[in-house]
């Protein structure tokens, strides 16, 4: 026999190698660089991975688009909800005056916000849009605190990696990495087109984080706690759609 | 072996009598792999379109607002008026996920393949047309053979015909890149970055109804191409896309 076939299967050999190893490096320096998602493991985390890398790589500070004032939809859609728990109801009676969003974890000073205090901090407005994974999208204008203002007020330690925050809604939650807390047009929003944030859209306060899908932008928000690990929380995957089966990070 | 000389050794190993060379290694594999990201992405796709299958045109759109097209389908989200008395379950989870490994997976084989095509000489040789062949009378000839479905020549099985060769530049070059903008426009993390990727299409809703026509014109290229397999011979055209070599059409 010749040594042709021999010689190829050691070079095929040597380059599958090579690609494992490369990919294991790969694996290894995107860990270090906070370029792995939460749920970058399984059958599906190479693509995640890569999606989240490239994304982070290529536009850590970009911003999401803003449209002019006469592109706001005249028609916006809520999405639905389940229904809202008795506590909601009460809040809801007495005008929000009692709801609070408690800000904790990897905090100088863990503190409790009243809907009042909110209101008082330094606002900023965005008109950009909302989409939604299921395909469909409307354009508002939303007004809110800068969470990354949140942030300075309780006075986030350095180690901190991710913000989690929730839903009065049981079992409604999500987290972001530091690259979309600290993002300029990341709000905790409580004004939508110049009027309060009517309840169907997640008044009183709706995270708004637009460089990712509507299922990032959870309703109902009442607590924040900043972390340095993902996983004590729910399933360890960063959230709950990623804990049903949905990518943490949803910038596609 | 006496004679060292790489052709011989290579058809004296590679091919039985009576074979020749017809795909080269690299176009077979990325090929196959091709095939079946395609394959992952449709159904993957098709999928996460039952989740709300309208479409509009421009950034915005939502079932408050009027489709283009509405393919009046069931919904996995009891949000979409459908008109079925049912909602089908919600399978977007694993989709998603499914359709941007997939991406990934395509995109990446697809850059190998531009790469050999480019620099191996493959478009060259195999794909790119002769000035001279590309006269309306010949192309009307093909054209008119393939609708009456008749075998292709002797000379067909060595190479592609030019009916061949503008379908295939055009998958490659026009639908593909296509698929992969109106996919990118789509994502809020690529739009921030690069905003005219969404706002020359014409806005978020256009991008995704583009993406849903092109994947029509990929489906139909698809199924010509298997047709045209069967045609053609298709254990012939299945023993060279798999071992490289074919057997020349006998007459």
């Amino acid at each position: 026999m010749s040594n042709i076939p021999r010689r190829k299967f050691i070079t095929t050999g040597l380059a599958v190698a090579a690609g494992a190893s490369g990919i294991a490096v790969a694996a290894k320096v995107a860990q270090h660089h906070g370029l792995l998602p939460p749920d970058a493991g399984g059958i599906y985390g190479p693509g995640e991975a890569l999606t989240y890398a490239a994304q982070r790589i290529l536009g850590r500070h970009s911003m999401a688009r803003e449209f002019s004032s006469t592109e706001i939809s005249t028609s916006p859609f809520a999405n639905e909800v389940d229904p809202l728990g008795d506590e909601f109801k009460r809040l809801q009676a007495a005008n929000f005056v009692e709801w609070r969003v408690t800000v904790d974890g990897m905090a100088a000073r863990p503190t409790s916000f009243s809907l009042a205090e909110l209101r008082s901090f330094p606002t900023s407005t965005q008109v950009t849009m909302i989409g939604c994974e299921e395909g469909w999208t409307y354009i508002a204008e939303w007004t809110g605190v800068p969470l990354s203002h949140i942030l300075d007020r309780v006075g986030a330690l350095s180690g901190v990696r991710y913000v989690v925050y929730r839903s009065i809604q049981l079992d409604w939650w999500e987290s972001v990495d530091m690259a979309d807390a600290l993002h300029p047009q990341t709000l905790l929003a409580h004004r939508m087109n110049g009027s309060e944030l009517p309840v169907p859209f997640g008044g009183p306060v709706r995270m708004r984080v637009p460089r990712q899908l509507g299922y990032k932008n959870v309703k109902y928000i009442n607590r924040v706690t900043l972390t340095d690990n993902l996983k004590p929380f729910g399933k360890g995957r960063g959230g709950a759609a990623a804990d049903g089966g949905y990518a943490w990070y949803a910038g596609i | 072996m006496a004679d060292r000389s790489g052709r011989e050794i290579s058809s004296a190993i590679a091919v039985p009598a009576g074979q020749r060379k017809r795909h080269s290694a690299l176009v077979r594999v990325t090929h196959w792999i091709t095939t079946l990201a395609f394959l992952a992405l449709l159904l993957s796709g098709g999928e996460i379109v039952l989740s709300h299958p309208r479409f509009y045109w421009g950034e915005t759109g939502n079932v408050n607002t009027r489709p283009w097209l509405n393919l009046h389908l069931p919904s996995s989200r009891d949000t979409v008026p459908t008109g079925y008395g049912y909602v089908l379950p919600d399978e977007n989870g694993w989709s998603r996920y499914l359709h941007f490994q997939a991406a990934w997976l395509a995109v990446g084989t697809g850059l190998l393949y531009l790469l050999f095509g480019f620099f191996a000489g493959h478009f060259r040789r195999n794909l790119f047309p002769a000035a001279s062949d590309l006269s309306m009378k010949p192309l009307g000839a093909s054209l008119l053979r393939h609708l009456r479905f008749e075998r292709p020549d002797k000379e067909e099985a060595w190479s592609y015909n030019m009916l061949q060769r503008l379908t295939y530049l055009f998958v490659i070059f026009v639908l593909f890149p296509l698929m992969i903008w109106t996919g990118l426009a789509m994502s809020f993390g690529f739009t921030s970055e690069f905003p005219w990727a969404v706002r020359l299409l014409g806005g978020q809703q256009t991008a995704r109804s583009l993406h849903f026509l092109v994947t029509i014109l990929l489906v139909l290229f698809l199924f010509i191409h298997v047709l045209m397999v069967f045609v053609a011979g298709f254990r012939n055209r299945m023993r060279a896309m798999i071992t490289g070599r074919a057997t020349p059409p006998t007459e």
